[in-house]
């Protein structure tokens, strides 16, 4: 076998184990597989939606049987059949959860196993969580202290039980249930996922986060989250996800929809791990995701941090539309692959209004046999004068047998913009490795601080709590290369 | 005879599968055995795929329709040498002696012979005379650069083109004038050329290569060009190509290059005028040690469109790219640049480049850039950029603040812009005329003009901007 340091350490990274993949068995409520109307009606009817939702609903999946389903990405999949997954699974539940001595143990379980406390013991962490298993909201934490300040933070469903104006007013308006093929399949069959809305001037307490946990086998998870923030409001928001190890693919397609309104910012910070495959490239999570973000009034503000390590695929592109005048896009990522993962990820800016600005930093690490994408647009519409933007996006390369693609599109029809790109890609370099090994740290280590030094401008972005989950997830994704 | 072929009303696409059915013979009397064979296949798939439209992602921003729907005519042979032509070919470019070719409507022109060989040992000649005397190159070449699956024209080019340039510089020899090759467009009708071009250097080898496209009078035209270099090792290219045509006409113009080992080629397009320009690069570095510089530079104005789609294929180690392309848009102009760099797995210790800077100087002016990067090799250095902005706003108080009237200091500004590509040209005598030329554009003193295009001929001073340097 070779014995050349960079390849064995390099062949280390493909050992890094998934330690997430548990299943735990709950009595789970499912759906008959595959999809018609009569699915959706069973969805529609389960959770007890009044007529307008089944409507809506009904409206998207025709729509969706117009449209193909899209092959520009740079990833390669088997066709998924549609007709094979199961659209709803839900744990078994008795009656409405009043107190969490009410929740599944081996539900609580399975959240104090992924480090998420349900149990408001943590008051501290001051963290309010809203956990989502198999597309349905189990629980959600710190209510009451959020209900105080006006906000509202529950599950969707809930959500289109006591605020129908607000999800009526808002749902579809930034990804409307045409907008493509995915999100027209998540429109018609999604099945929960989290509500929150910030009044006026309100300045949320607490940081919100969705914990989304995929468990039952054969399921596709459609959850759908909205997030709207009133003007002068501020919120945090925080999403995570995991799954157990199978070796069949399961599908995700989810819609992320936030509105800001005058001088509102929302922050969205995402740390994805679903599993991504073995090390044969078998199983792993497809993860079709659109997520999209208003600027609707001025002086808006949208920032998406993302760290993507996990899904055998990944296809998202966390966008921003700038409407308002002087309002801001922020884009960062990181996107590990490993194995046989495919990503491609990026984002949109789309300049409207006046005086918008807009930055993107991209950093994408490939290693193994995986292929890690860029693939972004910027858009300055005639109206949007002097839009700013600046784009940078890195790759970096670990091993022979991986790609590193940049697809940037840059359409501006006003001349007062001022639009700048960057990219580079390369490997690590030696005179870095040598440097570090000639101060006495091993080539492992090295390559784990070199990397953690790359990414550092993203998760610097991420909300404390994030950031060191974040930080060991690039170290157990790339484990091996990363001390 | 008649020597223009036209059915009223039929779409171009439909004429020209007519006029191969019927003229097939005509337009294969020269044809190699594999020449022939290609026509046939080519001709396949232009029926499948037809002209692309903009409803193709590749051509998404690109208006190609409002050409291929018009009404053309086409010469399926020469038309007659009526005209004085010693004068509409003098673009020669002053105290800069080259060896000239013309080609007229897209027919080789040439009172003496359809094929030569120069005292360099350099041999020039029309593409159809060639493949009667060196079938074996054809055999060899034609066909195995240019795809002719990758798009209807590069396939309608394959199936029917009749004449172009064929180059061929053996083995060792150092051609010793700059060829040029006038391409003139003068027909009082629509017309649809298509030409084909041939050109072969032998290892050790090198040429320098000056291509115009021009046209004389305000007629509609469409050329559709397929340009096939072969660079052997150690080969040497120069190419530059200036288009100049009316605000009418329509050029699709695919070059396709192929690098054997430690060769070097530089392209530079250089784009004054036109209605509408399809540039598709393609460079294949096979070879390890090969380096392409790829430039070019784009000013338009009017309703004018410029598309630059540019490929780089690393497919060897240790060879390196380097691409630029700059423009400047004005009025309602508008310009796609797609750049692609693909790197494959076994190409390592690439070392490639990437960058296109434009400026708008009207709202209505628009750009899409796509610089793209395809990367499966590790130990690379790939890197792009792409910049949209205006002119120095800084840059412009200085100079305003020296006394200088705002319309000179726009001029002044935008030539330096506009000098990274012109400075990166090596023959001197060139670089001064370009350099006079894009002076001149950016005064809007360059357009078509009755007699000639670029008045390359009529010798006269060096041209300055009306500015006095000193205030600076």
């Amino acid at each position: 076998m070779d014995n050349n340091p960079n390849t064995t350490i390099l062949n280390e990274v493909t050992k890094g184990e998934y330690k997430f993949g548990f299943y735990t068995d709950i009595e789970m409520d499912t759906a008959p597989t595959g999809l018609s109307e009569d699915t959706i009606r069973f969805i529609s009817a389960k959770k007890e939606e009044p007529e307008w939702m089944l409507d809506f609903r009904l409206k998207a999946f025709r729509h969706w049987l117009t449209l193909k389903e899209p092959e520009w990405a740079h990833i390669h999949y088997p066709k998924i059949d549609y007709q094979s997954i199961i659209y709803y699974a839900a744990p078994k539940k008795k009656e409405t959860l009043n107190s969490l001595d009410e929740v599944d143990p081996e539900l609580l379980d399975t959240f104090n196993k992924l480090g998420i406390s349900l149990d408001e013991q943590k008051r501290l962490s001051g963290v309010a969580v809203d956990a989502v298993i198999d597309s349905v909201s189990v629980k959600t934490t710190f209510q009451d202290t959020l209900s105080k300040h006006g906000v509202i933070f529950c599950s969707f469903s809930e959500a289109v039980r006591n605020h129908p104006e607000l999800v009526k007013k808002y749902m579809g308006s930034v990804v409307a249930y045409t907008d493509n093929y995915f999100a027209a399949l998540n429109s018609a069959v999604f099945s929960d996922g989290s509500f929150c809305f910030i009044p006026k001037g309100v300045r949320c307490p607490l940081e919100l986060s969705t914990y989304f946990r995929i468990n039952a086998a054969n399921t596709g998870q459609f959850e759908r989250t909205l997030i709207v923030a009133e003007d002068d409001s501020y919120v945090s928001y925080m999403e995570g996800c995991t799954a157990p190890m199978r070796d069949e693919n399961q599908l995700h397609a989810a819609i992320v929809e936030i509105v800001a309104l005058d001088r509102a910012e929302v922050k969205y910070s995402t740390v994805q791990n679903w599993y991504p495959g073995d090390k044969q490239g078998k199983g792993g999570v497809y993860n079709f995701v659109t997520k999209r973000g208003l600027c609707k009034g001025v002086n808006a503000k949208i920032s998406w941090t993302q760290v993507e390590t996990g899904s055998a695929i990944t296809w998202k592109y966390p966008s921003c539309v700038l409407m308002g005048d002087h309002s801001v896009g922020e884009f960062y990522s990181v996107a590990v692959t490993n194995h046989f993962q495919q990503a491609d990820t990026g984002t949109k800016m789309i300049h409207i209004g006046k005086n918008t600005r807009s930055t993107i930093i991209s950093k994408g690490i490939s290693a193994g046999h995986s292929n890690n994408s860029y693939r972004g647009l910027v858009k300055i519409l005639p109206g949007a004068a002097n839009a700013r933007n600046f784009s940078q996006c890195d790759s970096l390369l670990l091993g022979d047998q991986c790609g590193a693609h940049t697809f940037p599109f840059i359409e501006a029809s006003n001349e007062t913009a001022i639009i700048e790109h960057e990219a580079t890609t390369s490997k690590i370099s030696e005179d870095q490795l040598f440097y570090c090994n000639q101060r006495g740290m091993n080539t492992e280590k090295a390559i784990g601080l070199i990397v953690n030094g790359y990414a550092k401008e993203v998760l610097n972005k991420l909300p404390m709590e994030f950031a060191v989950e974040a930080q060991k997830l690039l170290s157990i994704t790339l484990e091996g290369s990363v001390g | 005879m008649k020597n223009t072929q036209m059915q009223q009303g039929l779409p171009l696409d439909e004429m020209l599968l007519g006029t191969f059915e019927r003229s097939k013979g005509l337009i294969a009397a020269n044809d190699t055995p594999k020449v022939s064979r290609l026509r046939d296949a080519a001709m396949d798939i232009f029926r499948e795929c037809r002209f692309p439209d903009s409803a193709h992602e590749k051509w998404r921003n690109t208006p190609i329709e409002s050409l291929t729907e018009e009404d053309f005519v086409q010469q399926l042979s020469p038309s007659q040498a009526d005209k004085n032509l010693e004068e509409m070919f003098r673009c020669e470019v002053h105290n800069f002696d080259t060896e000239i070719v013309s080609m007229l409507n897209g027919w080789y022109y040439d009172k003496k012979s359809d094929l030569r060989t120069l005292p360099d040992g350099v041999v020039v000649g029309s593409i159809g005379a060639a493949m009667k005397a060196y079938p074996e190159l054809f055999e060899m070449y034609y066909g195995e650069i240019a795809p002719y699956a990758l798009n209807g024209f590069t396939a309608i080019n394959t199936a029917m083109a009749q004449d172009g340039v064929f180059i061929w510089v053996p083995d060792g020899i150092k051609a010793s004038k700059t060829i040029q090759i006038i391409k003139m467009i003068d027909l009082e009708e629509n017309l649809f050329v298509q030409n084909r071009n041939l050109i072969i250097l032998g290892r050790n080898s090198e040429l320098s290569l000056m291509h115009c496209d021009d046209s004389i009078n305000q007629h509609c035209s469409l050329v559709n060009t397929v340009s096939e270099f072969v660079v052997g090792e150690n080969a040497q290219l120069k190419l530059y190509k200036l288009q100049n045509l009316n605000d009418q006409s329509g050029l699709v113009n695919s070059t396709f290059i192929r690098q054997e080992a430690n060769s070097n080629v530089k392209t530079n397009t250089l784009t004054f005028n036109c209605g509408l320009i399809r540039n598709c690069v393609q460079v294949m570095l096979n070879g390890p040690g090969a380096h392409a510089d790829v430039l070019g530079l784009y000013l338009m104005d009017k309703q004018q469109h410029v598309d630059n789609q540019i490929r780089i294929d690393h497919n060897a180690p240790n060879c390196t790219s380097n691409e630029l392309f700059k423009g400047i848009l004005d009025d309602q102009a508008s310009a796609v640049f797609n750049g692609y760099i693909h790197v494959a797995r076994n190409a390592q210790k690439t070392n490639a480049y990437q960058n296109n800077n434009n400026i708008l100087l009207k709202p209505t002016a628009r750009i899409n850039t796509k610089p793209f990067l395809e990367i499966y090799a590790d130990d690379v250095k790939c890197s792009h950029g792409a910049t949209v902005g205006q002119l120095d706003q800084e840059a412009m108080f200085y100079i305003r603040s020296r006394g200088i009237s705002e319309a000179n200091a726009r001029l002044l500004l935008m030539y330096a812009f506009a000098s990274d590509i012109i400075s990166n040209i090596s023959i001197e005598a060139l670089r001064q005329r370009i350099d006079d030329m894009v002076k001149k554009r950016l005064r809007g003193e360059l357009s078509v003009c009755e007699k000639c295009v670029l008045h390359c001929g009529s010798p006269e001073k060096e041209y300055h901007f009306d500015i006095d340097y000193s205030k600076l």
